[in-house]
């Protein structure tokens, strides 16, 4: 092993003691990266019960299991998770510091990064080492332009996108977990909860097989020369409710609603894809009355296969860009493929009960 | 209350331009990026509207601009900003390359706010994008915040409410579309915004004939910031994205449902 390289991964712990996905993502990553380079690797955690997280960091390969516990690090608050990140950064005296890139950890490690005198990288996609040298790749100009870099200067944090691993799955494993000592400032912060969308109706489920993008065309005027806003409403949330989608929108449909259009209500700039939105990562996406070119496409660069409805068989936003083009209208099309979708979830109990 | 607001604002390739990047000795950078029309960085832009808002419902608030950037490139954005809303300018000579080091970015911006005559630490709100359009890191307000000692931090900010106790709500972007609703004791503090609730103001020359009175001396006065690149860089390209794409024209709706729904199954 090469002692002389040190690699902490970072986890932030669920209310209920769990690891969520991107954690475990990121100690694929961790693990990955400790075989390559022949060193060991230390967890460290943070949250009110880690004892459950970690078991599955020693079965993980984890050499040492550091954590910072007690209800003060329940929050995800950057006062108490940057003061426990820096902590176990310094009792780790790690040189390479891997975490998930969730909201909680992208609100405070650059800033750890700042009082460890290191250095961060964030959303990054691939860690890779050679001949002991760690390089990571990552996308710029939002997701336009992939880079290839490598750094001297440590520590080195790096923020691994979430959905570009393997989440690990094996068995848990024994460890005796050390604290960590944590001094806090005076909190003038709390967090008091979590809001939902207004609409009451979850439309953006980042763990989806499918991404369901909808387009403007969904609110302009139809064949009949006239729009039909409340149809694709239902049409739309018939689908996510269906399939249980994400639902993702083109930057026209999001930004309608400054215009004095008709909007879909549930649409806000939450589900705004693309270069000026998120870039959910999805095995599928299906694409209905989208129309566009480079600028929107990023927002599909993360999805493995990809279809769209569309009536211009010539669509920029289609050619070249989605494996399956269907030239349709997708009002027709969406009210068969739910009337299909929810014969299918009716026909399912059935089978089951006949087996 | 009245607040000091300071906006780090960077400026960005306008979306609509096609990027094509170009390794050069000291790293990569853009192919003609000096003669590539720039905007204001679309998320910080939504951070100034938000600081503008702000300062014009609490009497005595004053909004500053912070950006690094190209003077000359700097000047041309500022020509359309300056009709938005109004703000006292802080500019800082260099690169507005989305490759360069965040941490050098961040000490540049930092030292020049630190130096901005007759600011209060105690009213200070750091407001910005919560990523940048270029560099897209999401790292540099908080390294910001660091250096000038502010420990309440809030990233992917929608909304900040002042409450008449003059406690801050303040709601942030988290996973699956939901905000996290968080209280603060007040300013100082740093808030990286996303979308926010406003939209662009429409342009007005009589503010910006005013805005540039004070606009252009700070540019003159510009001071020059190295910023090395984040990294040594092996690679940056632009992955092809050409997919060989199979037109269905002459389906059903039905039929073309039958092999959406079969797909969704598998």
């Amino acid at each position: 092993m090469d002692s002389t390289v040190s690699i902490l991964v970072l986890a932030h712990v669920e209310p209920d003691g769990a690891l969520a996905r991107p954690a475990l993502e990121t100690f694929t990553a961790g693990a990955d990266l400790a075989k390559q380079l022949g060193a060991p690797f230390v967890v460290g955690l943070v949250g009110t019960d880690t004892a459950s997280a970690a078991s599955i960091a020693a079965g993980c390969g984890a050499a040492r299991v550091l954590m910072v516990n007690g209800a003060a690090f329940a929050q995800a608050r950057y006062a108490t998770d940057a003061a426990a990140a820096e902590a176990i950064a310094r009792a780790s005296g790690a040189e390479i510091i891997l975490a998930a890139g969730t909201s909680r950890w992208m609100r405070v490690l650059a800033g750890v990064a700042e009082r460890l005198g290191g250095c961060i990288d964030t959303h990054i996609t691939r860690v890779v080492a050679e001949s002991g040298t760690v390089s990571i790749a990552r996308w710029y100009y939002r997701q336009r332009i992939e880079g290839v870099t490598s750094r001297t200067a440590r520590p080195w944090i790096m923020a691994i996108e979430p959905g570009t691993h393997e989440a690990f799955a094996g068995a848990a494993g024994d460890v005796t977990a050390e604290p960590v000592a944590v001094s806090l400032p005076e909190l003038r912060s709390e967090v008091t909860g979590v809001r939902s969308p207004a609409s009451g109706e979850q439309t953006i489920r980042p763990d989806a097989a499918l991404l369901l993008v909808a387009g403007a065309g969904w609110t302009k005027k139809q064949a009949d020369g006239e729009t039909h806003v409340p149809e694709a409403e239902s049409l739309i949330l018939g689908c996510l409710r269906a399939s249980q989608a994400s639902l993702g929108g083109s930057k026209s449909l999001v930004d309608l609603s400054g215009e004095g259009q008709a909007v879909l209500p549930f649409m806000t700039h939450l589900n705004q894809i693309g270069q000026t939105g998120s870039s959910p990562r999805h095995r599928k996406g299906l694409a209905t009355c989208c129309h566009g070119e480079e600028p929107h496409v990023v927002g599909w660069r993360f999805i493995t296969e990809r279809r769209a409805v569309n009536l211009n068989a010539n669509c920029g936003w289609a050619q070249g860009k989605t494996d399956v083009l269907y030239v349709a209208d997708a009002f027709e099309v969406m009210r068969k493929v739910n009337e299909k979708l929810g014969k299918a979830s009716e026909d399912r109990p059935r089978e089951a009960g006949r087996s | 209350m009245s607040y000091h607001i300071v906006v780090c604002a960077g400026i960005v390739p306008d979306p609509l331009q096609s990027l094509e990047p170009v390794m050069g000795p000291n790293g990569p950078g853009l192919k003609n990026e000096m003669m590539l029309p720039a905007v204001l960085d679309p998320w910080a832009g939504h951070a100034l509207f938000e600081a503008a808002h702000l300062a014009a419902g609490h009497a005595g608030s004053r909004v500053w601009l912070a950006s690094l950037a190209p003077k000359a490139k700097l000047q041309q954005v500022m020509m359309t900003v300056a009709q938005k809303v109004p703000f006292e300018l802080v500019a800082i000579d260099g690169p507005a390359s989305g490759f360069t080091d965040a941490a050098a970015a961040a000490a540049a911006l930092a030292d020049a706010i630190a130096a901005i005559p007759g600011l209060d630490r105690s009213k200070l709100l750091l407001f910005g994008g919560w990523e940048s359009a270029s560099r897209a890191a999401g790292a540099t307000l908080q390294m910001i915040g660091e250096r000038l000692a502010i420990t309440d931090q809030f990233q992917g900010v929608d909304s900040l409410t002042i409450r008449p106790d003059g406690t801050f709500e303040i709601l942030e972007r988290i996973e699956g579309g939901r905000h996290q609703v968080s209280t603060c004791a007040g300013a100082p503090a740093v808030l990286g915004w996303a979308t926010g609730h406003l939209h662009e103001p429409a342009n007005n020359p009589q503010l910006g004939m005013t805005n540039m009175r004070t606009l252009m001396p700070s540019l003159q006065k510009a001071r020059p910031a190295a910023v090395p690149m984040g990294g040594t860089f092996s690679a940056a390209a632009v992955p092809s994205q050409r997919r060989e794409t199979r037109v269905v024209k002459d389906l059903s709706p039905d039929a073309i449902a039958e092999e959406i729904v079969e797909w969704i199954r598998q």
